[in-house]
């Protein structure tokens, strides 16, 4: 039962999801695949189980080829995924769910719940309303209803996100069970310490292509550096910050839905770039609305100069002269369906609109930045690089704290240098950068500093002139060098 | 304008089947529509009245659906304003004329109300403006049926035919011997225009649309957005008010439980059928008044029933509906070939 990816290609808009992805994976394998968020890898594991048809390329499985673009086809050929929250129907019960759109009858249904739950550890009441059950119990109901139905490779996207300690290593040890019978496990994850815990075997993807495969256990340095790039420039802008601090963070702690941070302490100077590192869900995407003042803080101070703007809400940091780019361009900053002009006349206008005005404005911008497109084209049809273009001259005139989420995430070349040398040039008047990214070289050739986020704390915060790739690495893998 | 064509030729084909399986000439039918709706002075004059409610309500709601609010609640909106309209010109002494003023103001106010109540019920409570406006239109339709049988009962009788006649001096002046008043065409006229300008030029109507684009986005670039959201129900909710005083004080000269008579539902397939843009309002809401008040004549003269109308209207919604549901499809297939 050989797994077998050849050159499975995904586009999307501007974006190559997948670039002639393959990969070979024997049976018996707990094989992960890593990868920073957007890398791909859930575009890989969406086409693997027919939820996405590829654009080209090939899944065969044991020389046998899975018909793709078909969940249904993907399953009967052996291959099943185990989604981030488990498809379950909520009022429905177990054996309910277990015979949907299956022809399991209820008995047998009950029988292979309970004997084959026993087998792997799981304890689970065919009974109960799905409603009732925690996340981790859904999963594992899904898990053996995809074994019931004959599935050989399980992929698994993220399933640690909402379950307990308890249930993961409930988890982990049916994983190495299943393994050790010979089934494929597939584990998809952005958490190192996870895979290197599970697996035995790793893939990593970095946009869209596969960067490495390694045998585990590995050094979780070499991992990082494949995860995020190696630095090639080798030069930087840094210059260092005018010596004036302007940003002034204590013992600061917010709890959110699923990050929290706790007892951050930063301090960043006028014209300083601060570059914030770390495996994604470390804490470095609440730090930055907590600075924006988008998110409420539990503990701590935020001070902007003298004024104290500790949970004073949004508008009173935008008044502050604090503005937030953030990473969703459509989803969060941009308006569908409203025109470049109307993006900034609401971002720029006065109290009265003045169309002519309005027009200009967006002409100079579309000008200054070489945005494709016209004053009345609506946002949702440009190209990424060019919404992201639009979120830059939605930017004020003066801002004094430039908060950003991976600025140049999904953008060609041409635009991610526009985007850096609009910004580089803020610096000059003094407007201090905070940026969050999962590119090295550019935390590296953009920052002054790099602060590394671990486990929802800073763990350090490193010169960027001086640091190399392994302590980097070593650093967002959560080890302090000393 | 292809759109339109389509979902023209698309209802005028339902429409057709309809009429024919029903055993009437569609031709002869639309014939007795048109004569029944524009034949004689006095029908024009009907229609207008019908048109100059439906067009308002229909007005207020450009304003609610550009913010993303789905506003169902117009029609306890267009009751309000009628029981705050009757209110005053029951009560409030002096010159018919000032009286008359301050009715329609009031109606403005109580639809208002009305309509911040179901957006505090969002912005505060938490609850869908969709169920609280159905829920509010259902206690606004209890206390009107209440106050017409209770507290304003006609002298010796309650009866849900409505209150005693308010003092004629208070009815508004219609023009030659038709039960057509001016009032209520121009000041239609007027919010159309207003609303018009709100959405295209001010700052407000900008704030509005983003709202009514992407909350989080509009959170971003510093838009309150409660104040905006409340903004735009008392647009929505002061225009269906008047809509109730005008019926109230225009035609019905009393207050009647079912004075919204479906035109808050009805407002709505005007909005649909305008695709959201005011300046087919006017034309839209005369087409739906025109049916409304012909259809009467296809009982009278065809023998067919009158909500045969109503069936109309609602096809010829449901028709523009689908092709623009139709052709957003054909878009979104466009733009993932493109991918």
């Amino acid at each position: 039962m050989t797994l077998r990816i050849d050159q499975i290609s995904k586009r999307f808009g501007p974006v190559q999801a997948n670039d002639a992805i393959s990969l070979e994976v024997q049976p018996g394998a707990l094989h992960a695949v890593l990868g920073e968020n957007g890398a791909g890898k859930s575009t890989l594991m969406k086409i693997l189980s027919g939820f996405q048809d590829a654009d080209s390329g090939s899944v065969t499985l044991d020389g046998a080829a899975v018909s793709l673009g078909d969940p249904k086809a993907a399953i009967a050929s052996g291959i099943g995924m185990l989604h981030q929250d488990p498809l379950v129907v909520l009022p429905f019960t177990a054996i309910q769910n277990f015979i949907l759109g299956t022809d399991i009858d209820r008995a047998e249904a009950r029988r292979l719940i309970v004997e084959t739950g026993q087998r792997l550890g799981f304890d689970l009441d065919p009974d109960r309303v799905a409603r009732t059950m925690s996340v981790g119990e859904r999963q594992q109901l899904e898990i053996v209803r995809l074994l019931s139905l004959g599935v050989k490779v399980l992929i698994l996207d993220e399933p640690t996100s909402g379950i307990s300690t308890g249930q993961r290593e409930l988890l982990f040890a049916a994983l190495r069970t299943l393994a050790s019978e010979g089934l494929i496990v597939l584990f998809v994850s952005h958490k190192l310490e996870e895979v290197l815990d599970l697996c035995r075997s790793v893939t990593v993807i970095r946009r869209g292509t596969v960067v490495g495969e390694r045998p585990l256990p590995c050094p979780p340095e070499a991992l990082v550096e494949m995860m995020f790039g190696e630095i090639v420039t080798g030069t930087t802008h840094a210059t260092g910050g005018h010596g004036t601090p302007l940003l002034r963070v204590a013992n600061l702690h917010v709890t959110g839905r699923r990050q929290t941070i706790s007892d951050v302490n930063l301090l960043v100077d006028a014209g300083e770039v601060l570059g914030v590192a770390g495996l994604e869900g470390s804490g470095q995407g609440p730090l930055l609305r907590a600075l924006a003042g988008l998110d409420q803080t539990t503990e701590g101070t935020i001070n902007l100069d003298e004024s104290d703007l500790t949970n004073r809400g949004h508008r009173s940091f935008m008044a502050a002269g604090v503005h937030f780019l953030p990473a969703g361009r459509l989803e969060e900053g941009l308006f569908p369906d409203l025109t470049i002009a109307e993006h900034l006349e609401l971002a720029l206008g006065d109290k009265t609109v003045d169309w002519g005005r309005a027009d200009e404005r967006a002409k100079s911008a579309i000008e200054r930045l070489s945005i494709k497109g016209a004053p009345n084209d609506p946002v949702e049809g440009l190209s990424g690089g060019n919404q992201q273009r639009v979120l830059l001259a939605m930017m004020p005139e003066r801002v004094r704290l430039l908060l950003m989420e991976h600025p140049t995430r999904g953008l060609d070349i041409e635009s991610a240098d526009v985007v850096w040398t609009q910004l580089l040039e803020r610096r000059t008047e003094g407007t201090a950068i905070v940026f969050v990214s999962a590119d090295l070289d550019e935390l590296v050739s953009a920052s002054d500093r790099i602060a590394v986020c671990f486990d929802g704390r800073i763990l350090d915060i490193v010169d960027a002139n001086t640091v190399d790739a392994n302590q980097l690495g070593s650093l967002i893998g959560g080890q302090v060098t000393a | 304008m292809k759109r339109a064509a389509l979902a023209g030729g698309a209802s005028l084909l339902v429409a057709s089947i309809l009429l024919i399986v029903s055993g009437t000439n569609p031709i002869e039918a639309t014939g007795v529509l048109i004569s029944g709706s524009f034949g004689t002075s006095d029908k024009i004059a009907d229609t207008i009245m019908a048109w100059a409610p439906l067009a308002l309500a229909a007005a207020g709601l450009v304003v609610t659906f550009s913010a993303g609010l789905w506003n169902i609640g117009v029609e306890g909106q267009v009751i309000a304003g009628a029981i705050t309209a009757t209110a005053v010109a029951r009560s409030m002494g002096g010159p018919g004329w000032i009286v008359m003023a301050v009715a329609l103001l009031a109606g403005f106010v109580g639809g208002a109300f009305w309509g911040v109540l179901a957006g505090l019920l969002r912005t505060r409570g938490g609850v869908n403006e969709i169920f609280g406006g159905l829920g509010l239109g259902f206690v606004a339709q209890a206390f009107a049926t209440y106050l017409v049988i209770g507290p304003w009962k006609r002298e010796g009788i309650a009866s849900t035919s409505g209150t005693d006649l308010f003092r004629e001096d208070v009815w508004l002046p219609t023009v030659g011997g038709t039960r057509l008043s001016l009032a209520p065409v121009v000041v239609t006229i007027g919010v159309l225009w207003w609303v018009a300008w709100i959405l295209k030029s001010t700052r407000f109507g900008l704030e509005l649309r983003a709202v009514g684009k992407n909350l989080a986005s509009a959170r971003l670039v510093g838009i309150r957005s409660e104040p905006v959201m409340l903004g735009a129900f008392v647009i929505g909710g002061g225009t269906a008010g008047l809509a109730g005083a005008f019926v109230t004080m225009g035609i019905q000269h009393k207050l009647v439980p079912a004075v919204a008579g479906g035109r808050g539902f009805l407002a709505i397939l005007v909005v649909l059928l305008a695709a959201f843009a005011p300046r087919w309002i006017a034309p839209v809401a005369l087409f739906f008044a025109a049916i409304s008040v012909g259809s009467s004549q296809l009982n009278l003269r065809l023998d067919l029933d009158s909500s045969l109308g109503g069936v109309l209207q609602g096809v010829v919604v449901l028709a523009a509906v689908l092709v623009a549901g139709w052709q957003l499809q054909r878009k979104i297939n466009r733009q993932e070939e493109v991918r």
